[in-house]
């Protein structure tokens, strides 16, 4: 399964905004795809209360990973763009 | 009579109040789980139609996250869960609470941000049980200009608010970043939140709401009214008007620096008149990224920033990773107080070349380019350090040598730790939270976190002293330089540059050629003298105006 580590990039942490973003793009995937801390339970990107409930700070590092598919690839590469772009710049 | 909270929309507003309550549901809900789930999606489907209608993007975007919630496959796991047969259950008030409740808890435990949004659920929950019993959930009509008072406003509430006649928000909970704050600077209508008491304000009395600075008036005669009214104005057309170097009223020069990470940054400080970068931060090419930025990489980034500041000053920092800003492939070891522990400068420690590498590529790209660079270290606690970093900055050419002083023991040993550098920039956000021992970053603490406090002012001051004594400059490069009054004090203490977010510079250039270099002397010796932070701003208020 393809995964990666994004640093968070927006100042206030991974908020509604990029949370919402990462939310479409997961549940649009079709395919289970989960976040997390490094070594820590991961939590489903699809669901928004799970994204905030990580409570990711700016610099924080987690770990994207999108069950394999078709465009697993290409959606894990969106997902880590969304997690390392600052939103509130 | 008068309320205070905290101002987080700046501007004069005059109006009837209209109060916006919230009754709780007394009479029991009936539903089975496939009604509840209708409903959860109807509020969903009803929250995506508002995000639709409304024009101001951070409305919807604070709509359509709340949609988002509606339909998470975590809540709705939550609420089955609590609701396991196919059945009508008699009162599903408690299930559905409950269902949200650890999700609240959750958020809530994070604090800040996240905190707030428990709003978020406490009105989707509320939606949901309206929705339910048949309730209308009803929005917030107005008919005639008004002051809408609320203990708090829903997030879409505030959201949906009818333009034409909202002409301020007070609420009497909230922070800074609630929703309310957040959409009221977006609408450009004054807003103030954590004001206590104004919920006692009966319905229809006319208010006046100074959202700059979070005071609300009741029966405000017209005097007064036109009296703030002014001022507002001309704090507006001051911050617009003075242009040039920074100065003070008596001529005395004030060099006005922004903060940059990037050339974007650099080109946007150019265009608001800044003499330069006061604070290059170097970070931003280490902190996304598992390996090393090659020397090449780091000399094309600092010479982007360099060449957009031709002519002019620019202050590197180097790399500040670690604490709240860990770099992966440096800060790989768990630390249990990571802001007391191995980051700025202490990484010759433990990843020495990496700094090695950053000086040379630093001297590398201030080769050729017109500007004047100069360079500094973070999180320089002792003399042996500076000395340290003066030597290897200086075998590599860089001429102008500084550190930070954001440690009590810099700012203690100042008179020692300057001698053996040109110059100093006060990081005074670290300083006060070290010197409080406080961590700036929890909400809980925010009343211990302010640099209006004598204990870190006089901190500043020994620090001023320190370089005085030895007549080196000493700049400030942290929040405190972009709050107009703190400036002005700091410049009492000593200081001769002040270093901001390119956004703040216009209206501290403006604020800051209305007042004498005497003024903030005796400022600054009153401030010194009191014993809170609240007295100390007073103060600065009393002498300066706002």
């Amino acid at each position: 399964m393809p995964s990666q580590i994004a640093i968070v990039a927006s100042t206030i942490g991974l908020h509604a905004r990029p949370a919402s973003l990462l939310v479409k793009i997961a549940t649009s995937a079709g395919v289970p795809i989960t976040m997390g801390r490094v070594g820590q339970k991961a939590v489903n990107a699809a669901s928004m209360l799970s994204v905030l409930a990580l409570g990711a700070k700016s610099g924080e590092e987690l770990e994207v990973t999108v069950t394999d598919g078709p465009n697993a690839e290409q959606v894990l590469t969106q997902l880590v763009e969304i997690v390392t772009t600052d939103h509130d710049g | 009579m008068s309320y205070s909270g905290i101002g987080v929309s700046p501007g004069i507003a005059v109006g009837p109040i209209r109060r916006v309550t919230r009754t709780q549901l007394s009479e029991p809900v009936p539903a089975s789980p496939r009604s509840v789930f209708k409903a959860l999606d109807a509020v969903a489907t009803d929250l995506e139609k508002r995000a639709e209608s409304v024009a101001l993007e951070v409305a919807r975007d604070v709509l359509s996250a709340q949609a988002m919630i509606a339909r998470d496959p975590a809540l709705v796991e939550a609420i089955g869960a609590r609701l396991l047969d196919d059945i009508e259950y008699p009162d599903v008030r408690s299930q559905i609470t409950e269902a949200f409740a650890g999700f609240k808890e959750a958020l809530a435990a994070l604090g800040g941000y996240f905190a707030e949004r428990v709003a978020d659920l406490e009105e989707i929950s509320d939606r949901l049980l309206a929705m339910l019993s048949g309730q209308e959930y009803e929005d917030v009509k107005l008919s005639e200009p008004s002051v809408i008072v609320a203990l708090d406003l829903t997030p879409a509430d505030t959201a949906s608010l009818d333009l034409n006649f909202a002409r301020a928000l007070v609420v009497e909970k909230g922070g800074p970043t609630s929703h309310t704050a957040i959409v009221a600077r977006g609408l450009g209508i004054p807003a103030i939140v954590g004001c206590v008491g104004i919920m006692d304000v009966p319905e229809g009395q006319i208010i006046m709401v100074d959202g700059r600075e979070g005071l609300v008036l009741t029966n405000p005669s017209d005097g007064e009214i036109e009296a703030r009214n002014t001022r507002e104005e001309s704090l507006r057309a001051r911050a617009s008007s003075v242009v040039g170097p920074g100065r003070l009223s008596d001529r005395t020069p004030i060099s006005l620096l922004a903060n940059a990470g990037n050339a974007q940054d650099a080109i946007s400080a150019a265009t608001v008149g800044a003499e330069g970068i006061g604070l290059f931060r170097t970070e931003l090419l280490f902190l996304d990224r598992n390996d090393e930025p090659s020397v090449d990489e780091q000399v094309e980034l600092y010479r982007s920033v360099f060449e957009a500041m031709a002519g002019r000053r620019v202050v590197v920092r180097t790399l500040d990773a670690g604490s709240d800003k860990p770099v992966p492939f440096i800060n790989a070891i768990h630390e249990e107080n990571p802001a007391l522990g191995v980051r700025g400068w202490r990484l010759t420690r433990t990843a020495d070349n990496v700094l090695d590498r950053q000086l040379d590529a630093i001297a590398a790209a201030s080769r050729a380019v017109n500007a004047d660079i100069w360079v500094m270290a973070p999180m320089i606690d002792v003399p042996s350090e500076a000395a340290e970093f003066a030597h290897r900055a200086r075998a590599r050419g860089l001429r102008r040598v500084g550190v930070m002083v954001e440690t009590p023991a810099s700012a203690i040993l100042a008179d020692k730790v300057l001698a053996e550098v040109d110059f100093a920039s006060l990081g005074t956000n670290d300083l006060t939270q070290y010197v409080m021992a406080a961590d700036r970053l929890d909400s809980r603490l925010s009343d211990l976190t302010s640099t209006w406090h004598p204990a870190v002012l006089r901190t500043i001051k020994m620090a001023a002293s320190g370089a005085e004594a030895l007549g080196r400059p000493i700049g400030v490069c942290g929040e405190a330089a972009a709050n107009p009054q703190l400036a002005a004090i700091m410049i009492g203490l000593g200081v001769s540059s002040l270093s901001m977010a390119p956004s703040a510079l216009a209206e501290v250039r403006g604020f800051l050629a209305q007042v004498d270099r005497a003024t903030c002397v005796r400022a600054a010796e009153q401030v010194l003298a009191v014993s809170s932070a609240d007295e100390a701003e007073g103060i600065a208020l009393d002498l300066f105006g706002s």
